[in-house]
């Protein structure tokens, strides 16, 4: 195989290629930046990405719908529960359906419990990388609890695999209310803490302040969505402007920056944590409200039937084996789900012929076009500011590359 | 609402539309699609999320390239289609919307679609000397023996030998 380009320089020129990546520790996955200096500052950077690409699409096409949500685990693999959410409503649009309301409330519930934990990671490992290394420990503390609640509901820390198309796998075990409640305390604290240890820590602020402004025009031009839009001063969060999942029933805020630079992006991100901490005491509230119930669609065309069910009635053992060989009867026709993810907007395109397996499937990864203005963002600064940028981008290299 | 607008400004433009679960979707005819990108960025879909190709390999036109775009100021989402054979070229947004940049290149190296005017049409996800286009539908989904077949013979020879012993 051919070694990947490197940026030809003129045989007279002064400038010095630095190679970051693939196996940085700070370049947060596997991507590879060059870097080609003048002096001390960036003349130019040309990323390189596709390290960490698995042919997602491609398989998709001869997998079952359900048999894809295994594969959306690891797209943004920081905060999985809500690429599975967005990839199930994505389905469920296409079927026409929507799943029993409380299915609706465990999967916002979860959804924010994942933004947190990604935030967590964003943040926490931008604060390393600038060489802030308490902050991290901190934080990561709390994200252990969102992995330990995460694996009371589905059984996996990290490939939750937790909703069904029409539904969720099963409902919350009651071990579950008590743990976030306390989690939630936790989680407020750990912010104070984290906010003392950053937000007027002036070596933070020096590395952080007006380092990768962006104007919002330029913002929505290169398709930013997501925290990175929000800190340059675009309202723009599809939780408020399309609601799903019935959020437009809970009460929270958008947080927006001014000026989209690294700084802005941390206050963002720390704001939309404690949303999120709102939204969970909130969903927490609802499903007491709501009390038990059904947490998937009763039609065994979509769901499978319960196991019980299976094993004691003819039509129930039908039903499972029609579903689990010829999978779920699709209509012709496409779709674009788009839902608000951790790192933006995180879209789905479906596109059925009527089969087992969709025809053609799209994933649209919120970091994808953020992390395709990198060059343009780097430009005329530092490594070092390279390297906070790229934090402050929560580049996940899994639904980068797919 | 925008559809509207297209289609009193750019009549011939528009060969088919739909509205699957709310979906709007307009099919564009491919010599008309620069005008309309332009009007349809002068009517406030300024957000370009996302761009991609299907391919209906037996079709005539064989791929459908498929932008999808969002105006902030009211929500308003729009899905347009422009079919074209292989090797023909469609326009590059880049000019428009550099988000464009990346999702072009990742459409040219899954399918081969090359796109006119962009600054750096180079394959992204795949490395550079890649035979073949994997996400169109008659590559193989295994990658085939194509770049691979010695490596994948010699590592099944060995697997069978050490079984037997």
């Amino acid at each position: 195989m051919e070694n990947p380009k490197t940026p030809a320089l003129a045989p007279d020129s002064d400038r010095m290629i630095v190679n970051l990546g693939p196996s940085h520790p700070a370049t947060h996955g596997t991507l590879r930046i060059m870097l080609e200096l003048e002096g001390e500052f960036i003349q130019k950077a040309t990323p390189e990405i596709g390290y960490l690409h698995r042919g997602v699409e491609k398989l998709g096409e001869s997998l079952s719908y359900h048999q894809f949500i295994p594969l959306t685990d690891r797209l943004n693999y920081c905060s999985s529960m809500m690429n599975n959410v967005g990839y199930t409503l994505a389905v469920e649009k296409l079927l026409d359906i929507q799943d029993p309301i409380r299915s609706q409330v465990i999967r916002v519930l979860v959804s924010e419990l994942a933004r947190i934990g990604d935030h967590i990671i964003c943040i926490g490992v931008n604060a390393v990388d600038i060489g802030a290394f308490t902050v991290f420990l901190y934080l990561f503390r709390q994200r252990e609890t969102v992995y330990d609640l995460f694996e009371m509901a589905s059984g996996q820390r990290m490939h939750t695999s937790f909703t069904r198309i029409g539904g969720i796998m099963r409902d919350l075990p009651p071990e579950f209310v008590p743990l976030c409640e306390t989690f939630l305390g936790d989680m407020e604290r750990t912010i104070d803490e984290m906010e003392a240890l950053l937000t007027r820590n002036p070596i933070w602020v020096d590395r952080t302040k007006g380092v990768g402004k962006i104007s919002p025009e330029d913002a929505v031009n290169w398709g930013y969505t997501g925290p990175c839009l929000r800190a340059a001063g675009v309202a723009q969060d599809l939780r408020k402007a399309q609601p799903y999942l019935g959020y437009e029933t809970y009460d929270f805020d958008i947080p927006i920056g001014t000026s989209g630079d690294v700084y802005d992006r941390y206050l963002v991100r720390t704001e939309e944590m404690r949303q999120s901490l709102r939204i969970v005491r909130q969903a927490l509230a609802k499903l007491k409200e709501i009390g038990p119930g059904p947490v998937i669609v009763d039609d065994y065309k979509i769901a499978l039937p319960p196991k019980e069910k299976v094993y004691t009635r003819m039509e129930s053992l039908i039903h499972h084996f029609k579903l689990v060989m010829h999978g779920i009867d699709m209509p012709v026709g496409e779709v674009y789900s788009a839902t608000e993810a951790a790192n933006g907007e995180l879209g789905y395109y479906l596109v059925s012929d009527g089969g087992k397996s969709p025809y053609r499937i799209h994933v649209r990864p919120p970091c994808y076009p953020i992390f395709s203005s990198f060059g343009e963002q780097v430009k005329g600064r530092l490594i070092a500011d390279a390297v906070a940028i790229l934090g402050a981008m929560n580049i996940i290299a899994g639904e980068l590359d797919r | 609402m925008i559809i509207e607008h297209i289609e009193a400004q750019l009549p011939s433009a528009i060969l088919d539309r739909h509205a699957f679960r709310g979906d709007q979707t307009l099919v564009i005819a491919r010599e008309h699609f620069e005008e309309v990108v332009n009007l349809v960025y002068m009517e406030g879909l300024q957000l370009l999320l996302d761009i991609t190709a299907v391919d209906w390999f037996q079709r005539d036109p064989r791929f459908d390239v498929v932008y999808h775009l969002l105006n902030l100021a009211n929500q308003e989402r729009l899905r347009l289609k422009v079919r074209v054979n292989e090797q023909e070229a469609l326009p590059s947004l880049v000019s428009r919307y550099k988000a464009a940049d990346w999702f072009e290149r990742e459409v040219f190296d899954m399918f081969g679609i090359p796109f006119e005017g962009h600054p750096c049409l180079e394959r992204l996800l795949m490395w550079r000397d890649f035979p073949g286009y994997p996400l169109r539908k008659d590559f193989p989904l295994d990658g085939g023996d194509s770049f691979c077949g010695d490596v994948g013979v010699s590592f099944a020879a060995h697997a069978k030998s050490l079984n037997v012993e």
